[in-house]
């Protein structure tokens, strides 16, 4: 699914270059579920960046689903995120004066889905989530893990080929992460790819593989025995 | 364009904050407000003067004689000389494109002071007006009864008159029959055959108390012979009075003996230039308040590109959001273009709006109060209004681009990590 070869990136501050990135080599398959670890610095936010097309890399091979993802204008850049990824967010970003739905429904609205399919696909995916009777709430009237539960709808509703989380639990308390790791993990069993940044011992041992990351480059990675958040949700 | 969705969401951007939203619009209402009422305003006062010319022919020109100030062929300085009734032909025979040449006599007015017309125990000072039937092509007025003067009457030297609504309530009891009725003009009877009421505004009074008479018949009651007292001359709609006069006075310079260079023995009034210096003033207010009313807009769309860009900084986050989420920067342009324009046209209309009501206002307090001096039916043309919500559309385009533009720069990671 994933395929990314010898990747570098680095960062012009003023007159000095960090090199974040130091030829990073990741293969990532199918249906997997897959926890980038590293203390802050590290750079599995760039890296997550540059597989979400946010940032582009400097050099490097970067395949997506077979396709190559390279000297991307930022209208390509759009479509091919539109199509292809999911993003959940640490900060939630669910845009605030929009209700739930009208926030699930977002990126069929850059699809081009229909009004009517959007509004039905959005209410589909809130059920998922569990907050169909929050459909018409602003993103303020929520608490923070009916936020995320929203935005990992959202991330859902454009059916993309992989899901991105940077620190989905990072703002939120341990009982709530367990609740979004639950859900997570549930959308995994499904047989979508997940690719989950975080910083905590407990939310990447939910995944299925641990790929640590130290000064821009992989230290370890290797596949492990998930725990599963239902045990921690009453 | 007519996506309900985006609407919607231009609608709820727009709303957010209103006060904003409303102090943003004010600029432009402003401007497009104060663009309208002073267009309105040099329209009024322009149609005031104009209402003020009435409908005289202005392509005319008056010509009356005066001293020679040069002796010419034998004959001396300080000569007096009269136009003679063939001089008419012979500015035909040799200027062209001439409408109407009348030759006029007249007593009273700035002549003489004293009452020069008697009916019964009743007299009065009024013009008299020794006239051809054409004069009224030129003069206009409005015949109320009976009739104005015709070719036999000048040909018959009938001794008939056309007497003004002025000198009808001065000489007649209320009600009385005028026509079929004789007045004494200088001691000679007349036929009064007609009415007259001229619709100028200026003349007020005075231009009501006016008598006309056959010329013919005028030069023999009181012994002008050939003379002519002074002619009105007006030129066909495409050729302009002020070039051909020029020519004109040439001729008769050349018939009566007067230096070429003699420019003080022909007097002549040129309606057509007064008419024109009024119009270039007109020209001229309009452009002034094109120009204030402009630039009045103009800092109104500034006011709204300043807006847009603190909205498109606010919303930095939600736009690096939506192109995560994939919303092309092409369609974020447009967006906020068209949250630039609506805003822009919205307020333009409703400054259109209240300018229009503004103007509807003053034309009936102008109704109600009667006529004001020199001012008349403010209002301002499709064409005016138009033009505005052209400028207005361009103006939201320009006022929402350089916004646009700062929100599809800022690249989405970046966007995002503004927290």
């Amino acid at each position: 699914m994933i395929e990314i070869k010898d990747l570098h990136k680095s960062y012009k501050m003023g007159s000095n270059s960090l090199h974040v990135l130091k030829g990073i080599n990741f293969t990532c398959e199918d249906g997997e579920l897959v926890a980038i670890m590293g203390s802050s610095g590290s750079g599995k936010s760039t890296l997550l960046n540059i597989l979400g097309m946010l940032d582009g890399a400097d050099s490097g091979e970067y395949i997506l689903d077979g396709v190559p993802i390279k000297d991307l204008n930022e209208t390509k850049a759009a479509q091919y995120r539109n199509k292809f990824l999911g993003f959940v967010f640490q900060s939630f970003n669910l845009i605030n004066y929009k209700n739930a739905l009208e926030n699930v429904a977002l990126p069929l609205y850059y699809q081009r889905v229909g009004r009517k399919e959007r509004q039905e696909k959005a209410l589909n995916y809130l059920e998922r989530v569990g907050l169909k009777e929050w459909a018409t709430h602003l993103p303020s009237e929520l608490s923070g893990g009916q936020k995320q539960r929203v935005a990992i709808a959202r991330a859902m509703a454009a059916e993309p080929k992989v899901l991105l989380a940077d620190e989905p639990t990072g703002a939120l308390d341990s009982k709530t992460s367990y609740e979004v790791m639950d859900l997570i993990q549930k959308i995994n069993d499904e047989g979508n790819t997940i690719l989950v940044v975080t910083h905590e011992e407990d939310i990447a041992h939910m995944c299925k593989r641990i790929v640590h990351l130290r000064d821009g480059v992989i230290v370890e990675d290797k596949k492990i025995e998930q725990v599963r958040a239902e045990s921690y949700v009453q | 364009m007519f996506n309900k969705d985006r609407w919607k969401e231009i609608l709820e951007v727009l709303t957010t904050n209103w006060f904003r939203t409303v102090l943003t619009a004010f600029g432009v209402f402003w401007g497009i407000f104060i663009l309208i009422v002073l267009l309105a305003a040099g329209k009024g006062l322009e149609n005031g003067i104009n209402a003020d010319f009435g409908d005289i022919a202005t392509n005319t020109m008056f010509m009356w004689t005066r001293r020679t100030t040069k002796p010419y062929e034998g004959l001396p300085q300080d000569r007096r000389f009269e136009f003679q009734r063939e001089d008419v032909q012979t500015i035909r025979d040799n200027v062209p494109n001439l409408r109407f040449i009348s030759p006029r006599n007249q007593l009273g007015g700035f002549s003489s002071g004293g009452n020069n017309v008697v009916r019964g125990l009743n007299a009065g000072a009024y013009n008299v007006y020794g006239d051809y039937p054409e004069i009224i092509n030129q003069d206009p007025m409005t015949v109320t009864s009976g009739r104005f003067i015709n070719y036999n009457d000048i040909n018959e030297k009938r001794k008939v008159a056309i007497i003004g609504q002025g000198v009808r309530n001065d000489l007649y009891e209320k009600g009385e029959e005028v026509l079929g009725t004789y007045i004494k003009i200088q001691g000679v009877n007349f036929l009064v055959v007609g009415t007259y009421k001229k619709n100028t505004s200026d003349g007020g009074e005075e231009a009501q108390k006016e008598i006309f008479v056959p010329f013919t018949a005028f030069s023999q009651a009181f012994n002008r012979g050939e003379e002519v007292g002074w002619m009105a001359i007006t030129a066909h709609d495409g050729s302009s009075i002020s070039v051909l006069k020029e020519k004109i006075v040439q001729v008769m310079k050349k018939k009566h003996k007067v230096h070429p260079e003699d420019n003080r023995a022909i007097g002549y009034f040129d309606l057509y230039e007064q008419y024109n210096r009024v119009e270039s003033l007109f020209a001229g207010i309009r452009w002034i308040a094109i120009i204030v009313g402009t630039f009045v807009l103009i800092s109104g769309i500034i006011g709204v590109s300043n807006i847009m860009l603190i909205v498109v900084k606010e919303r930095t986050k939600e736009i690096g959001i939506r192109r995560a989420l994939g919303e092309s920067p092409w369609s974020i342009k447009k967006q906020i273009l068209m949250e630039s324009i609506f805003l822009t046209i919205i307020s333009g209309m409703t400054g259109i709006v209240f300018g229009a009501l503004i103007i509807y206002g003053i034309n009936s307090l102008l109704d109600s109060v009667g006529p004001v001096d020199m001012f008349l039916n403010p209002s301002v043309s499709v064409g005016v209004v138009a033009s505005a919500l052209t400028v207005l559309i361009i103006s939201g385009l320009l006022a929402g681009f350089i916004p646009a533009n700062s929100a599809i720069r800022v690249r989405p990671i970046e966007a995002l990590r503004n927290e």
